[in-house]
This record gives C-alpha cells, sequence and structure tokens, in this order.
C-alpha cells in the first residue's frame, strides 16, 4: 500500500539577485509501505532538497505531500508535530546532528520528551532497547557523542530516529561520510531494521553502488526533475535514459579496466539557469532537436515491457 | 621498470611520540601512477605530505627513514632548495582546491605568480602560458577563465585549475591527495583521465592518494595498501586487486556493495582502526581479522614478497 505520495512537488529558492532557482520541479513518486526508493544525482540535482521539503523542514512551494493519506503540505504545525511519529530522518553528519551536550541516552529519547511520551523510567528502557537494536554498548546512554567513533555515532542518530516506531525514514547521505568498513555494518544495520521493522526508507545518496544494494525501486534525478525511476534491477542493468547510462558507466569499479565508459563533458549546469527542454541536453551524446524544445514528460516508454518510468524523446511514452 | 624517482625508505613519522607511520618503502618511477590506499588514519596523507615536507612541525615530523628524489635525501636539503623542488619538480593537490587556491587573486595571477617564480617569465609570455595551461586541463574559454576568482568556477573547474597550477612548472612527481573525492562522479571520471592523459604524455609520475578502491583499480599501475600506519600490501593493481593476500585488503574487497549481491547481508569487518597509540604489538588488524592465528597477535609480520608483498603471518 501507497505510503507516501509527492503529487507534483516542487521549491523554488529566491536569488539574491532577485531571481530564482528551481531545485524541485514537478516531482511526482510513491513510497509504498516498507519500501526502499534510492533517490541518486549529483550535488545541485535536488535530491536533499527534495528529502527535506516532503519532511517540511524547508517549506514546499507547490504540490502536495500525501502521507498515509494526509496533505502534509497543508499540515498545521501541530498536525506536522503528530506526523514526526511516523516519519523520522538521518543526516549525513552524525557531529552536527547530535547535541554535545546532552549524553547519548538524552539524544536518542529527544523524540519520546518532545512528545510527551512515556515517564522518566519507561523512557530509559526504550533507550536501552533501542540500543541494543541499533548495535550499541549498554554503557551507552551514560556518555556524550564525541566518545564514539563516526560509525557509531550513525547508530545513534539511527536510534533516535527510530525512537517513535516510525513507518518512515528519510536518510540523507546517511553512510557517505563513513569508511569502507564501517559503512558496510551501517548498511547491514539498515537492512537488519527494515527487516524486522518493515521500514520505508527514501534513501538519498550520490553513491550508485551503495543505492543499488539498498533499493527497492530507483529514481535518478538531475537538474530539479525526476529523469528515470524503477525497479533498481531495470534501471541499473538496462538503463534508459543517457544520463543514468553514464552515471552508472561513470562508477570506477574494482576489477578490469573498464575501455568503453561513457564519458560527459562538462559539469551539471547553473540550476538558476538551467538550459531549455531536456536539461541534460547540453552533455547529452545522443542529444536531438526535439530535446532543445519542451521539457520531455517522465513516463513508462511505448515500446518496451519495462515497469520503470523515463524522461526522454529516444524512449516516447505511451500515449 | 625504469630507475625510480622516488624512493621512500623505512619512512617513520610521529606525533607527540608516538608513530602514526611506520616502517613505509614505496618507490615510483617516472611516467608511473602508484595508488596508496587506506581508510581514515591510516597514514595515507601524512606519508604524502612528508613528501613534500609539508607536515605540521612540530606537532608531527618524520623521525627516520630516508625520502630519496633523484638521488637526493630530500630530508638533507635546506629548506630553501627545498622551496625550489616543491612546485619546480613535486607538485601537490589536494581534495579541496578552495583551502589552496587563494580566494582574492583571479586565477591567472595565481598562475602567473608561479611561472614568472618558477619560470622567470615576463608578465606577457606568463598570462600566455598560464592560458595555453588552462586549456590543456580542460577549461572553456580558458582567457577569459583567468580573469575569474576561485568563488566564481564549479569545484570541478576549480580541481582543473588547481591542477593547472601544479603543472605550471612541468614537475616530474605530482602527489594527488584525494583529488577526485569532493566531486560528482562524472567530473571525477574527466579529472582522472585527465591526469592518466598528463603521465603518459609528459611521464610524469603520480602518486595517487585514494580511499576509494574502484579509482586505483581503474587508474594505477601499482598499489600499496596502508593500514595502521604501516603498508600491509603492495603489488600491481590488476595482482592485488585479483588476487589480494593480506586478509586486511582481502575484507575491504569483500565487502564493497559492488562485490556482493543486491540486499545480501555484506561480510562486513567487525570493530574500529586503532588509533595511533593504541595499535597492538603484532599486526594492527588482527584484532579484526577473522584469519588471525596466535603469532598475529605478538609478532609484526614483516612485509613479505617479490613482485607481490604482503604483511602478513596467514595469508590467502
Amino acid at each position: 500500500m501507497t505510503l507516501l505520495s509527492l503529487d507534483r512537488l516542487s521549491k523554488t529558492f529566491p536569488t539574491r539577485e532577485g531571481g530564482s532557482v528551481k531545485a524541485v520541479t514537478e516531482v511526482s513518486l510513491d513510497i509504498a509501505e516498507g519500501e526502499v526508493l534510492g533517490l541518486v544525482g549529483e550535488s545541485g540535482c535536488g535530491k536533499s532538497t527534495l528529502g527535506r521539503t516532503l519532511l517540511r523542514l524547508i517549506e514546499p512551494s507547490s504540490g502536495r505531500i500525501l502521507f498515509g493519506g494526509r496533505d502534509l503540505a497543508a499540515a498545521s504545525p501541530r498536525e506536522m508535530r503528530a506526523v514526526r511519529r511516523d516519519l523520522q530522518v538521518v543526516f549525513q553528519d552524525p557531529f552536527g546532528a547530535l547535541n554535545p551536550r546532552h549524553s547519548v541516552g538524552h539524544v536518542i529519547a529527544e523524540p519520546l520528551i518532545v512528545q510527551g511520551i512515556g515517564t522518566r523510567a519507561s523512557r530509559r528502557a526504550r533507550v536501552a532497547e533501542l540500543c541494543a537494536l541499533v548495535g550499541l554498548p549498554e554503557t551507552a546512554p551514560s556518555r556524550y557523542p564525541h566518545e564514539f567513533s563516526g560509525g557509531q555515532r550513525q547508530r545513534i542518530a539511527i536510534a533516535r530516529a527510530l525512537a517513535l516506531d516510525p513507518k518512515m525514514i528519510v536518510m540523507d547521505e546517511a553512510v557517505s561520510a563513513l569508511d569502507v568498513s564501517i559503512q558496510s555494518q551501517i548498511l547491514n544495520l539498515i537492512s537488519d531494521l527494515r527487516a524486522r521493522l518493515g521500514l520505508a526508507i527514501l534513501f538519498i545518496s550520490h553513491d550508485l553502488s551503495v543505492i543499488r544494494h539498498v533499493s527497492d525501486r530507483i529514481a535518478v534525478m538531475y537538474l530539479g526533475r525526476v529523469v528515470e525511476i524503477g525497479p533498481a534491477q531495470e534501471v541499473m542493468e538496462r538503463p534508459l535514459h543517457p544520463y543514468t547510462q553514464a552515471l552508472i558507466s561513470a562508477i570506477p569499479q574494482v576489477g578490469a579496466r573498464q575501455a568503453d565508459r561513457i564519458r560527459l563533458e562538462g559539469e551539471v549546469p547553473d540550476p538558476a539557469h538551467p538550459p531549455a527542454g531536456c536539461a541534460f541536453h547540453t552533455r547529452c551524446p545522443r542529444a536531438m532537436e526535439v530535446c532543445r524544445g519542451a521539457v520531455p514528460p517522465l513516463g513508462r516508454p511505448a515500446d518496451t515491457g519495462r515497469a520503470g518510468q523515463v524522461a526522454c524523446y529516444l524512449h516516447p511514452v505511451a500515449s | 621498470m625504469s630507475d625510480p624517482l622516488l624512493s621512500i625508505e623505512d619512512l617513520q613519522i610521529s606525533a607527540g611520540g608516538k608513530a602514526v607511520v611506520e616502517e613505509v618503502n614505496l618507490s615510483i618511477a617516472p611516467g608511473e601512477m602508484v595508488g596508496l590506499v587506506g581508510e581514515s588514519g591510516c597514514g595515507k596523507s601524512v606519508t604524502a605530505l612528508s613528501v613534500l615536507r609539508l607536515l605540521a612541525e612540530p606537532q608531527i615530523g618524520v623521525t627516520g627513514g630516508r625520502l630519496i628524489y633523484d638521488g637526493t635525501d630530500l630530508r638533507t636539503l635546506p629548506e630553501k632548495r627545498m622551496e625550489a623542488i616543491r612546485g619546480d619538480e613535486i607538485a601537490m593537490i589536494f581534495q579541496e582546491p578552495m583551502t589552496s587556491l587563494n580566494p582574492v587573486f583571479t586565477i591567472g595571477a595565481q598562475m602567473a605568480e608561479s611561472l614568472r617564480l618558477h619560470r622567470r617569465l615576463s608578465a606577457r609570455a606568463a598570462r600566455d602560458e598560464a592560458g595555453a595551461l588552462l586549456a590543456r586541463v580542460g577549461i572553456p574559454a580558458p582567457q577569459a577563465a583567468l580573469d575569474r576568482y576561485p568563488h566564481e568556477m564549479s569545484g570541478g573547474q576549480r580541481q582543473r585549475a588547481m591542477i593547472a597550477i601544479a603543472l605550471a612548472c612541468g614537475p616530474r612527481l605530482l602527489v594527488a591527495d584525494e583529488p577526485t573525492t569532493a566531486l560528482d562522479v562524472t567530473v571525477q571520471a574527466q579529472i582522472l583521465d585527465l591526469l592518466d592523459g598528463l603521465r603518459r604524455e609528459t611521464g610524469m609520475a603520480v602518486l595517487l592518494i585514494t580511499h576509494d578502491l574502484g579509482v586505483v583499480s581503474q587508474y594505477c599501475d601499482r598499489v600499496a595498501v596502508m593500514y595502521g600506519g604501516r603498508i600491509v600490501e603492495e603489488a600491481a593493481a590488476e595482482t592485488l586487486f585479483a588476487a589480494p593476500r593480506h586478509r586486511y585488503t582481502e575484507a575491504l574487497l569483500a565487502t564493497i556493495p559492488a562485490a556482493n549481491a543486491p540486499g545480501a547481508k555484506l561480510p562486513a569487518i567487525p570493530g574500529l582502526v586503532p588509533p595511533p597509540g593504541q595499535r597492538p604489538p603484532g599486526c594492527a588488524f588482527a584484532p579484526r581479522c577473522r584469519h588471525v592465528i596466535e603469532r598475529c597477535r605478538t609478532e609484526m609480520p614483516p612485509l613479505d614478497g617479490d613482485a607481490h608483498k604482503a604483511r602478513c603471518w596467514n595469508p590467502a
């Protein structure tokens, strides 16, 4: 069953020069209960803004955020506080996200305190339970965040996000700052928690191999728009959008030299001045005249038996 | 292989009386790209900095060994000579170009300074040469780029500009410390291709410091893996990635998501990297190693082997 449904969600920021930047443009996507959707793209593509907007940490400019049947874009602060029980977040930087002056026990219990849940004793018991769940030592609650390594701090952040037993967590580059050997510990923890708690996760990352590992479905963003979305295997093994193809091809793999990697020229254009038409046409090796005209619609291509959707004139959408 | 351009011999680096890097031996030949790979705190970056004598002394400094560059031990040179070698002969680029580019001067002014100083060019000739260098590293409209300030460029352009500055004096050795870690993956590929092309074209040697095993595998001729301040394995890149001998390298390669089926439990390495001063007496990896034998805990294994070296009592 659908848990979260974004309906043409947009976020525009004003610029100092009096213009505007469309960070997120008309993104529509669904996340089912217990599903992990990987959201991938390069810096400035709008993936983090999208995550923050759906959490209402940033106010949306337009569109709807349907979560459990309620439109969060129109929710009052009071309603939002209730929603936070079910919708939590874990950020990249465990240093910045944890108050250094509070004990780990307090940090983890904070959502319970804010929501006025339980007694001191019951909260202490819940914290102990959460520490066990995420693999923190029993002594953790009485210690302080700086006493922990980066990986352990990310466990603390995850324990806090789980305190209210949410239905969904937004994880924004949650493993990106970690060393490889620690990253795999946290990735294993995430899949464990998912299996045990039936969590839905919006997993935002620039790292496609991590995304591939954790996601049921993958959405690829470029300059504020979703350009391809579909089942993880389909997107990774048979990508249709030339941008998705280039992104996958650019990952340096361990093993034999990849001789025929697709090379993109240039960089992601300035989001304040996006190219007309398909925003990728300036770097696309297969750009055509039509790509410079109107923005290609995101939809299921007519000519293939695919489950996913793509926004590219090379693959016209079924009418 | 030709004679090495740089030979690091028995390098020891200490901070606060504790050894941070020990027994590091590594050489680089002209035109070679050597990867120095490892996780945070393994000692790879301080090893790189020590080659240019850029360690923040007296907090941290070289306490033993030799750094033989072109027949001379860099450790014995007076600072004046070393200054000439830095830039002229050995150049370095870093992860974040913003920290090494001066924000108040244009890219052109910063390049011209180095060209006039080291190559004694006139102002006019220096500007022409700077423009040519920017063109060479793939900056579009290089003449206009000369008049831009670092903050007016994207991350990828700044990294190119920094490479252009590093190349200004035609160094014979480039030390690149995580040069693409802050960049997007499509731009990373462009920058690494650029470095790869330059070393093939000019015979410049490159010491590439990175945590990214994929980058090393795709671009380096040889690779040295560091753990706990020591090189634990060294071999031709192809050999090392196809058949790692050290148990740490083996475990690291097995744990990356790309080496596993999607969604499968990753063979994680338990525990943490031991900080300097808390390293065990034997192999630093022993407490985390699933193939540990008694000897590993008490006795430091030697770096054994000819073409494929490993510091392991119970290798794969």
